[in-house]
């Protein structure tokens, strides 16, 4: 499965994750003081400039990854307009894209095991409540695996539904795939059992 | 118990195999995604703890970085968007939708229903907004009239969750942790 971390290396990808984690905690409670427009304009282009020291395709990518936010910009920015907001919301708008990208640009130079490593150092004051840290990694684990064969199996049933109909087969898919998967999880939870269990 | 870790697993990548469907756009242009039938379909089959369980798993996925909130976003970044107040409903929603089944000793169909209209729009849309206003800074009746635009879409989800759970019901019963 695809993970969002940048395949394009930077220098950024060679620090530790949880200085990172902890830089970005610290950069989004300052982002959200910030009220006035000057100090956020730095901010996003302190933020702009970190993200394109990882060069122009990771940039790119980045940039990419902020699309699903216009259509807030633009409602923000028009209601804003039409309130009589001479600046059409920039505050806000600039606050918004500045903490997202800073937190992408974390998750983009960071690789899925180090997250989990960090995960389950977190997880282990958990472990006192009942859910030890390398169950939680079994589970994260498991739905790894789980997507992709959900996916496949609801692309199956939706050739066969094509094959034998006209129709579109919409939600009819939704019943079948579920039942597929839940008898794999029987299976699963079977084989688990056979190995010494959850721990 | 490994029954119980596979199936909150197994609903874990339920929620993200629907928010990988292609969104349909409803006139207006809001996007309606099947994520949030995933999100009623915990609470629904699995019950309140274990639905909610399931919901937080998948959030912690999205917060270590794949991309399967619908959309293809993913990372710490939609924490900090505009959406984080949906984020952080949906295990409420989920739990909720799995406390009106499990207490109300209705028809499967009706409790259900009646589980997804309550935990996924009653509960889900108030925290909704409360983020929505506090990201974008718009007051509550403000943010108020772009949750219409879901209202349509959601009540179709909420059938649809009905008769899934109803059918997993009949056809797979010891999966209906709900009603235990």
């Amino acid at each position: 499965m695809l993970t969002l971390t940048s395949p394009h290396d930077t220098w950024a990808h060679r620090l530790p994750a949880a200085p990172k984690m902890v830089a970005l905690a610290l950069w989004t409670v300052a982002l959200f003081s910030l009220n006035t427009l000057p100090p956020l304009l730095a901010a996003t282009t302190a933020t702009g400039a970190l993200i394109l020291s990882g060069g122009l395709p990771f940039a790119r990518t980045s940039a990419l990854m902020l699309r699903p936010l216009w259509p807030f910009v633009l409602i923000v920015a028009l209601w804003q307009g039409w309130l009589g907001d001479p600046t059409w919301g920039a505050a806000p708008i600039l606050r918004l894209i500045t903490a997202v990208a800073a937190a992408n640009f974390v998750t983009m130079t960071t690789r899925l095991s180090d997250m989990i490593t960090i995960l389950t150092t977190l997880a282990r004051p958990l472990a006192s409540l009942g859910l030890p840290p390398r169950r939680l990694a079994l589970a994260l684990a498991l739905v790894l695996r789980f997507i992709p064969v959900m996916l496949h199996q609801m692309q199956t049933i939706h050739t066969a539904f094509r094959a034998r109909s006209h129709r579109r087969p919409g939600w009819r898919v939704m019943v079948p795939t579920l039942l597929a998967a839940l008898d794999d999880a029987d299976h699963v939870a079977e084989a688990l059992r056979a190995r010494g269990g959850t721990g | 118990m490994e029954k119980n870790l596979t199936l909150i697993a197994l609903f874990a990548a339920l929620i993200a195999a629907l928010g990988l469907l292609p969104a349909m756009m409803l006139p207006g242009g809001v996007p309606i995604t099947a994520q949030s039938l995933g999100i009623m379909l915990c609470g629904t089959v699995l019950g309140s703890r274990r639905g909610a369980l399931a919901v937080l798993l998948f959030l912690l996925i999205v917060a270590l970085g794949l991309p399967i909130l619908s959309g293809g976003r993913g990372g710490i970044g939609v924490f900090f968007g505009p959406s984080v107040g949906f984020l952080i409903g949906f295990p409420i929603a989920a739990f909720v939708a799995g406390l009106v089944v499990e207490r109300l000793k209705a028809p499967i169909l009706v409790s259900a229903g009646l589980g997804a209209v309550l935990g996924g729009m009653v509960v889900l849309y108030p925290i909704g907004a409360v983020g929505w206003a506090l990201i974008l800074g718009k007051t509550l009746p403000e943010v108020g009239i772009f949750l219409l635009g879901f209202l349509p879409g959601d009540l179709i989800k909420c059938a649809l969750a009905a008769l899934i759970t109803r059918a997993i019901g009949q056809m797979r019963p010891g999966v209906l942790l709900s009603r235990d």
